[in-house]
């Protein structure tokens, strides 16, 4: 019996490595090939260790940029991804406290109505409304700017319904608490109900935050300047599929580049990410 | 310091429900006021109108000598203590306390001074700095009350705020709430389901049911002399026991000539084994369930021969099974179960009500 545990115990082990091998072996794949000169990598005689184009591979990518197509260093992109991935996160996360605020505290005519519109959006991602949300950002001049970038993204059912979900959670005696303590509408908001939602927010923050990293066919559409694309374009864009050679070095160091922002945000906020999923604190 | 007066004050929710139908009630400056009554009865209602946390459909509260229908519940002068507390949970027990008065724009040197005061008063003062998770029940009951006693208000209104500790506990903060109230000499509107907590705090105690005030009064005058059989019922523990008795029966005269409800405290009741007293009340009965508290005993009787039709007397909270009768004993001695017993009262001790159990007959 104790034998049969021990073996169970080594083998879940064993399996579990190999899912992080399988998982963590092309990363370094792509950190490898990032330090190794371009010829090696193109005759496929690559070596499974670090190169020693580190630096060189890295300054350029960040500053000079490559000498195909993309025509901008990626220290731009990783900007213009950044203010488009905070805009996104951070304008959901105000818009939908607001309007969850609104839905749950309030009585107005049509707020179940209000609720239900909000509620069926979630059935019409970036995807399904493309023509008519691009038509509406090119009326209002927003095509190649940080705004059109982040705004048609900015409204959130899903961040709202948490939002929601969790206000309905707080007890009706903290608010009357507040108005006997003579805190209107706004001061409950930002005394009591902010600070109950700051693991939420934390939680909700990580999510988004890689949600609007990650986007493609949004900023492909919207964005047609050099300057204003965002990373995930500009790899693409990178690798080359006519006869010239696409450089792989700085293909991969953009790909390592573009994957440090979120593994930041999800280590640095994994606690609060953590217990704003399992925990609420009332 | 104020009276609080309700003027004819109804409460109509949207659906059409009527929570509170008409209720009229003065309460005197710096006096203890209980609502009580069984859940649904309106008296939490009643108690969040006074609060400003329900609107008023009709009717006048007066806090004070002003009118505060439409005065917002912070304008109110008044403080809260809230069933499950409502602490602000992310605050500690200072700000806790001192919010309503920051809110207020008042000082900080003087919320400082009134914060610590009403720490010192309730002995919390070595807390202030932590988190109300970290506090146990009794203490966060203390919170709540230091947060309402630091406003200094006009009226502090509870909402069964000890329903949520435990029973030792309960005695305790109920002893401790009734002499900070005396020394602060605030009046106060206390809403509780407890008949014992009722009895104990009030200087005024109102019976309430179904929306509608059963009585006002003072407690030892209700026990006395409950004027609807509801009252009879819910003040007292265990309940009076109530019987239907026909015309002409005890020798009681009803007027009309109709029967009527007879009741009759189990501490009335003695063991005997002779005739009825003059003008008294004689059941004799089979033991059916005893139980010993200590210092009393408490036999529990079914009526032998004829129940009474179940109809007579209604199923309200509160009131025992048709047919069965409470005996209240001294002491530990007790008869056996399924013994025949005879359980008598004299006249003095016999509350007559009529047959609808809504108004009293004997004075």
């Amino acid at each position: 019996m104790v034998e049969n545990e021990g073996i169970r115990r080594y083998l879940a082990h064993a399996i579990l490595w190999i899912g992080i091998a399988v998982v963590a072996f092309p990363v370094y794949l792509a950190f490898i090939a990032s330090t190794q000169d371009n010829a090696a990598i193109a005759n496929g005689q690559m070596s499974l260790l670090p190169g020693g184009h580190f630096i060189e591979t890295y300054y350029k990518t960040l500053f000079v940029g490559s000498s195909g197509t993309t025509r901008e260093p990626v220290g731009t992109m990783l900007l213009n991804s950044l203010v488009m991935a905070l805009s996104i996160a951070l304008g959901k996360i105000a818009i939908s406290l607001l309007s969850a605020y609104a839905i749950v505290f309030f009585r107005f005519p049509f707020r179940m109505t209000v609720f239900w519109i909000i509620f069926i959006t979630l059935m019409l991602p970036v995807e399904v409304r493309i023509y008519p949300t691009y038509k509406i950002a090119a009326d209002l001049n927003l095509l190649d700017s940080y705004s059109g970038l982040a705004l048609p993204l900015i409204a959130s059912a899903t961040a709202t319904l948490l939002f929601r979900q969790f206000f309905m959670t707080v007890p009706d005696e903290l608010m009357e608490a507040s108005r006997i303590d003579g805190a209107g509408p706004f001061r409950f908001f930002k005394d009591t109900l902010l600070p109950l939602s700051r693991t939420n927010m934390a939680a909700l923050f990580v999510i988004l935050f890689i949600y609007g990293w990650n986007q493609y066919l949004w900023p492909l559409l919207i964005t047609t300047r050099d300057d204003m694309q965002t990373i995930q374009i500009g790899i693409r864009k990178m690798i080359v599929t006519s006869d010239a050679l696409t450089e792989w070095p700085v293909v991969m160091a953009t790909s390592i580049l573009a994957m440090l922002p979120p593994v930041a945000v999800v280590i640095v906020m994994q606690k609060l990410f953590v217990r704003g999923l399992v925990e609420t604190e009332k | 310091m104020a009276n609080v007066t309700l003027r004819n004050v109804r409460k109509t929710y949207s659906g059409g429900v009527e929570a509170i139908k008409g209720v009229d009630l003065a309460i005197g400056d710096g006096q203890f006021c209980v609502l009580v009554g069984p859940s649904g009865c309106g008296k939490s209602t009643l108690l969040r109108m006074v609060a400003g946390l329900e609107t008023i459909t009709a009717g006048e509260i007066d806090i004070g000598g002003r009118v505060v229908n439409q005065v917002e519940p912070a304008d109110r002068d008044i403080a809260m203590v809230f069933q499950n507390y409502a602490l602000y949970p992310h605050m500690s027990v200072y700000n806790n306390m001192a919010y309503g008065l920051r809110n207020r724009g008042m000082a900080k040197p003087e919320i400082d001074q009134r914060v610590r005061e009403a720490a010192r008063i309730l002995e919390i003062g070595a807390m202030l700095d932590r988190k109300p998770k970290q506090l146990s029940g009794g203490q966060r009951q203390r919170v709540a009350m230091g947060r309402a006693i630091v406003r200094q208000p006009k009226v502090f209104l509870f909402d069964e705020p000890l329903s949520n500790l435990d029973a030792k506990l309960r005695i305790a903060m109920r002893v401790e709430i009734r002499k900070l109230q005396r020394r602060l000499g605030t009046t106060s509107i206390y809403v509780t389901h407890d008949q014992l907590e009722a009895m104990t705090l009030a200087d005024v105690l109102v019976v309430m049911n179904g929306g509608v005030v059963e009585q006002i009064g003072n407690p030892l005058d209700i026990y006395q002399k409950p004027a609807t059989t509801f009252v009879a019922a819910f003040i007292g523990a265990p309940p009076m026991n109530l019987t239907p008795f026909a015309p002409g029966e005890y020798g009681l005269a009803v007027p009309g000539g109709a029967g009527g409800i007879l009741g009759v405290r189990p501490e009335d009741l003695t063991l005997t084994t002779g005739p009825a007293p003059e003008g008294g009340v004689r059941y004799d009965l089979i033991v059916e369930a005893i139980e010993r508290v200590g210092a009393e005993t408490f036999v529990y009787g079914a009526r032998d021969g004829a129940r009474p039709e179940p109809a007579a007397v209604s199923g309200k909270p509160g009131e025992l099974p048709p047919g069965e009768i409470i005996v209240r004993l001294p002491g530990q001695a007790a008869p056996a179960v399924g013994e025949r017993i005879v359980a008598a009262a004299p006249r003095d001790k016999l509350h007559v009500f009529a047959a609808d159990g809504r108004s009293r007959l004997d004075s």
